[in-house]
């Protein structure tokens, strides 16, 4: 625990230095910092755009929006949560210019409890995983999790696929840490619930109750 | 406990983020009602579905691509800034 802890303080204090070296005019070191979240920053803005053009997009003008504002950047936060609410703004213009749809946001869909109480309680087949073939598997848990609004997404995403803090995420999002928490639980029934249909353990008989 | 007041508290029950004195409470409620614990069962596994199997990887060959182009629009701002 302790060796992750201080891994953890290494790599912000790594991060700090590039970002100092950075906002001095250093574009190497600007590269490494590039290399060191793109992968990250491309998988935020794929679950949000759902577009690959679009993810493609965003990781280009989040970087080189962080880069022209680099000044600006004020320390008291890491680095890459300030380069993901850029992230995230971007993707979210993205996705309302291809919904032609400026009501995009991460406030959509929000108060309705619908979808989020479990109607589905099968349990699954022991391994999910290995009734589907891996190409198949992603097509499913690609589509499902298109079918959630995009602030529901956006925090799962951040949370469970990134493993960000709720307190991250909440900065990232500009979000209040409660409004965080009931987001992800609904993203996360909500899931469930559509997973459900594909991964229901089938000797169950009709496994509703 | 009832399933509603269960369910409210799921996402911290996973995460652990809950006093032990909860969690005896949780743990009693799923004891015995075999619905709330195939939802948290499930959800479980949703959450590790979605973390196991990155659904969208970066291609190393756009990953350069991309790279590039990023570096080489810094380089042109950089140009431009000391102009």
């Amino acid at each position: 625990m302790a060796t992750i802890q201080k891994k953890a303080e290494e790599g912000i204090t790594e991060e700090l230095v590039l970002v100092h070296a950075a906002k001095a005019g250093d574009l190497e070191a600007f590269s490494q910092l590039v290399t060191r979240y793109d992968r990250n920053i491309f998988r935020i803005a794929q679950h949000i755009t759902h577009n690959d053009e679009d993810a493609q997009d965003v990781v280009q003008d989040a970087f080189l929006k962080a880069y022209t504002n680099l000044a600006q950047f004020q320390e008291n936060s890491k680095f890459y949560t300030w380069l993901v609410r850029i992230a995230v703004n971007e993707a979210l213009m993205k996705l309302r210019k291809r919904r032609n749809d400026r009501t995009v946001s991460l406030d959509e869909d929000v108060e309705t409890e619908e979808g989020s109480m479990p109607r589905e309680v099968a349990d699954w087949s022991p391994n999910p995983e290995q009734l589907y073939g891996q190409s198949e598997l992603g097509d499913i848990l690609k589509k499902t999790i298109q079918g959630l609004s995009p602030g529901f997404r956006t925090v799962f995403v951040l949370r469970d696929v990134e493993g960000l803090s709720t307190e991250e995420t909440a900065e990232m999002l500009d979000l209040s840490v409660p409004a965080v928490k009931s987001r992800l639980l609904r993203a996360r029934l909500q899931l469930r619930e559509r997973l459900s249909r594909y991964f229901k353990a089938k000797q169950d008989g009709d496994g509703n109750q | 406990m009832k399933c509603n007041d269960f369910l409210k508290e799921l996402s911290d029950y996973l995460d652990g983020r809950i006093t032990e004195d909860l969690k005896t409470e949780l743990d009693e409620h799923l004891h015995w009602c075999h619905e709330c614990h195939v939802v948290m069962n499930t959800t479980k596994k949703t959450i590790e579905i979605y973390r196991d199997n990155q659904i969208y990887e970066l291609p190393t060959g756009l990953r350069t691509r991309l790279h590039d182009e990023i570096m080489k629009k810094c380089r042109g701002q950089q140009a431009k800034k000391d102009a």
